[in-house]
């Protein structure tokens, strides 16, 4: 290594082009692991649904479908304020990346919000799985795994909202400070593309459990 | 043995082992790959010593047909921490991450892998997993065998949740090495190592590598539910509330069946590095022998369902998973003739490492064939559940997989601690363990056949002499662990010196300094050969004596 090279250069790396291309197929393999563990859901919410088809049907009617659409929207614009986010950064605009990312983390909080008003409901009518389960109008089998794979997915995918969002704001606030240029930004891409992929996984996630 | 001052003075000055500090807070804070590797096999070993404690005691209490020194609730925890410590704590991480991290960089001309802090996180989660689960061990263990099948594993009163939480961890370790080495082998390879360079050793981690990163999580969510299912009733698995017991068993096997490609292709990773060291001879079908690594990690991924045959499932379904499973066999015998095809017309050095190998392809070959008879349906109900699957499995995990893994230890001892093991006393360990796992397990297979049922800790009389003849094998196969153990920490300190490549091998990891310094090598290297090119036309390899190599 160079005494001139760029500081944010590894000693065992020769260049900057070549970490960045390491660290972007690195984050790209940990989506895909991201994406198979969410797939375990997915193929037990088929198979039920396969199994309990009408009360998987009647289930999916008594959520509240304005609020997984609100939360859609939401989610949909806060992917759109990442990518302008991630725009600045290669222009070298660190506090524009900023504040795009402190937007995105305000719409994370609103879908949070949103969410937290959806699970008291479920939690006021009974609809939490197992032996809790005291909802009359969705009986059967069937009823109370809907809401058991509904909590799980959901669950899931939040927990992964709120990784999302500590990501964006470290990662915000260090570009705020000028950790990033407009040659070195690939942290900033990395955060980002993380970002699009909880909004991606609730993409599936809001036809399966809400529309079908 | 005690090591002369000349040879003494042949040890680089600098190596990883004193650079760039020596103290333990330099070790647990390091994130040199090679430090990370040794820890990471200190780590393991320590694993199949307490794996091969609860063996003895699992065939002690087999020694005679009613209790010998446990009632039947011990029994079952010892078989369920046997299984769990031997696969989660030994075979899955002790190839890939140990010698794995050791080796892969510098088998790449790399100074270290693609995410160096990663690979420390990765060692620190197998211990915090490896910390969790002994909590539960220690605090009554479970009684639920490895695989953990509902709805049994969701309503037992034993410590189920502790377990399935430290392999939930495990998991993670696991996927963090498997994603550095793919980013690792695609980004950090030295000029001149084209695809078709790449030591066998780096192909085989890198389709372990694959099945990693796409099977484990899906046995992190498995195990989770498991977890959820036991603590809250959710019945996701629970017959009761309309969950299916049968699809714990699917999402189990879709990961833990491409786990046994997990522990196995590192062995095979091995093998073929031995294989041409030993014969100094060019490996036969170098292609094919990285291709089938990749042929095993793919068809792996479509066999599960042969866990399943007495399950529920229809036969359609079962016919398919049996055929899909026989190709595991070809691609499996692909390798089978190239290694031996490799041996022919070499000169060939009878050390350790080759006596090793030679085991190995025994087992591979024996228990590989007992596996493909068991993927036939109409077999594999006459032996579901009996001691042949037992002995089956033993002979690919514990034959294949723990061969393997002495062969490397005895193979890079060398370059990872700069000694020599005593070689008598290495052929000596070798006969031992060979022998012993053979009066081990062949007794095993006869039982099963027999209709001896795994899983109990009685049985009637008519299976005494066979199971005797089992302990006492097992007793021989510790006896042989215990000595290479003795004589490996005695090397560690009072070896002689082993000189830069005492095999005369050509593979790459042995042109940097043994032991290696901390940047591996002391520029990044060009390579203008493959790593297995024996042909005379090189020039004179390098003597046994250590003079230092030269860098082609």
């Amino acid at each position: 290594m160079s005494p001139d090279a760029h500081p944010a250069l590894a000693h065992h790396f020769e260049s900057l082009e070549k970490q960045a291309h390491a660290a972007r197929l690195g984050m790209w393999l940990f989506l895909a692991t991201e994406v198979l563990l969410f797939t375990a859901l997915f193929a037990a919410y088929a198979v039920y649904r396969y199994l309990f088809h009408q009360t998987f049907a009647d289930a999916s009617r008594h959520i509240e479908t304005w609020i997984g659409l609100v939360n859609t929207i939401v989610l949909v614009t806060s992917s759109f304020t990442v990518a302008l986010g991630v725009h600045r950064a290669t222009r070298g605009d660190g506090k524009g990346t900023a504040l795009f990312f402190g937007l995105t983390v305000l719409l994370a909080l609103v879908f949070l919000g949103f969410k937290a008003v959806e699970y008291s409901h479920h939690f006021q009518e009974g609809q939490l799985p197992g032996r809790y389960y005291t909802y009359g109008e969705v009986t059967g089998p069937g009823a109370s795994l809907f809401f058991a794979l509904y909590f799980l997915i959901t669950g899931l995918h939040g927990i992964h909202v709120v990784i999302g969002m500590t990501v964006l704001t470290v990662i915000g606030i260090r570009s705020a400070l000028g950790a990033f240029s407009a040659e070195y930004n690939v942290p900033v891409e990395l955060a980002g593309l993380y970002w699009h992929l909880v909004d991606l996984i609730w993409i599936f996630v809001f036809p399966l459990i809400y529309l079908i | 043995m005690s090591p002369s001052p000349a040879s003494e003075a042949l040890v680089p000055q600098r190596t990883y082992l004193n650079a760039p500090a020596t103290g333990l807070r330099s070790w647990l804070l390091t994130k040199d790959h090679k430090r990370i590797g040794v820890m990471f096999l200190v780590a393991t070993t320590v694993a199949l010593f307490l794996g091969g404690l609860f063996a003895l005691l699992i065939r002690i209490e087999l020694l005679t047909p009613g209790p010998t020194i446990m009632d039947a609730m011990t029994y079952n925890r010892m078989f369920t921490l046997h299984g769990v410590v031997m696969i989660f704590l030994f075979m899955i991480p002790a190839i890939p991450s140990g010698f794995g991290n050791f080796l892969l960089p510098i088998m790449l001309g790399a100074k270290d892998v693609a995410f160096p802090r990663l690979n420390l996180l990765s060692f620190y989660l197998y211990l915090i997993g490896a910390a969790i689960a002994l909590y539960g061990m220690v605090h009554g263990g479970a009684d639920t065998g490895w695989t953990f099948y509902t709805p049994y594993s969701t309503t037992t009163v034993t410590k189920v949740t502790p377990i399935l939480l430290g392999a939930f961890v495990l998991g993670f370790s696991s996927i963090l090495t498997g994603l550095n080495f793919i980013v690792t082998t695609h980004t950090m390879r030295a000029p001149g190592i084209t695809w078709t360079r790449l030591p066998l050793f780096v192909w085989s981690i890198y389709a372990t590598s694959v099945i990693q990163i796409l099977a484990t999580p899906v046995l992190g969510m498995t195990l989770m539910l498991v977890a959820i299912e036991h603590a809250f009733g959710w019945g996701i698995f629970d017959p009761a509330r309309g969950g299916d017991p049968v699809l714990f068993q699917h999402f189990f096997w879709f990961y833990s069946h491409p786990a046994v490609y997990i522990m196995v292709l590192p062995a095979m990773a091995v093998i073929s590095e031995v294989v041409c060291a030993s014969s100094h001879k060019n490996i036969f079908g170098y292609k094919a022998v990285a291709y089938s690594s990749l042929g095993i990690a793919f068809v792996g991924f479509f066999t599960w369902g042969h866990h399943l045959f007495t399950s529920g499932q229809s036969p359609w379904d079962a016919g398919i998973f049996g055929v899909l499973s026989m190709f595991v066999g070809i691609f499996t015998a692909v390798k089978v003739f190239n290694w031996v095809a490799t041996m022919y017309k070499g000169s060939i050095s009878f050390t350790t490492p080759f006596a090793y190998f030679v085991g190995f392809l025994f087992f591979l070959v024996f228990g590989g064939m007992t596996g493909v008879a068991l993927a036939t349906v109409s077999l594999d109900i006459h032996w579901q559940d009996t001691y042949f699957v037992v002995a089956h499995f033993h002979f690919i995990m514990v034959g294949g997989v723990m061969m393997a893994f002495l062969a490397a230890l005895h193979y890079w001892f060398p370059k990872i601690t700069g000694r020599m093991y005593p070689e008598g006393w290495g052929l000596v360990g070798a006969v031992l363990v060979v022998l012993g796992f053979n009066f081990t397990f062949i007794p095993q297979f006869l039982l099963g056949n027999e209709g001896m049922p795994r899983r109990y800790y009685s049985y009637p009389e008519r299976f005494w002499p066979l199971n005797v003849a089992s302990t006492a094998g097992a007793s021989v196969l510790a006896a042989g662990l215990v000595l290479i153990l003795v004589y490996i920490l005695i090397s560690l300190r009072w070896g002689p010196v082993a000189g830069q490549n005492p095999w005369r091998s050509r593979g790459y990891e042995w042109m940097s300094a043994t032991p290696p310094p901390p940047e591996n090598f002391e520029e990044t290297p060009v390579f203008t050969r493959g790593p297995h090119e024996y042909d005379d036309s090189a020039e004179a390899p390098p003597t046994p004596t250590g003079e230092p190599s030269h860098v082609p």
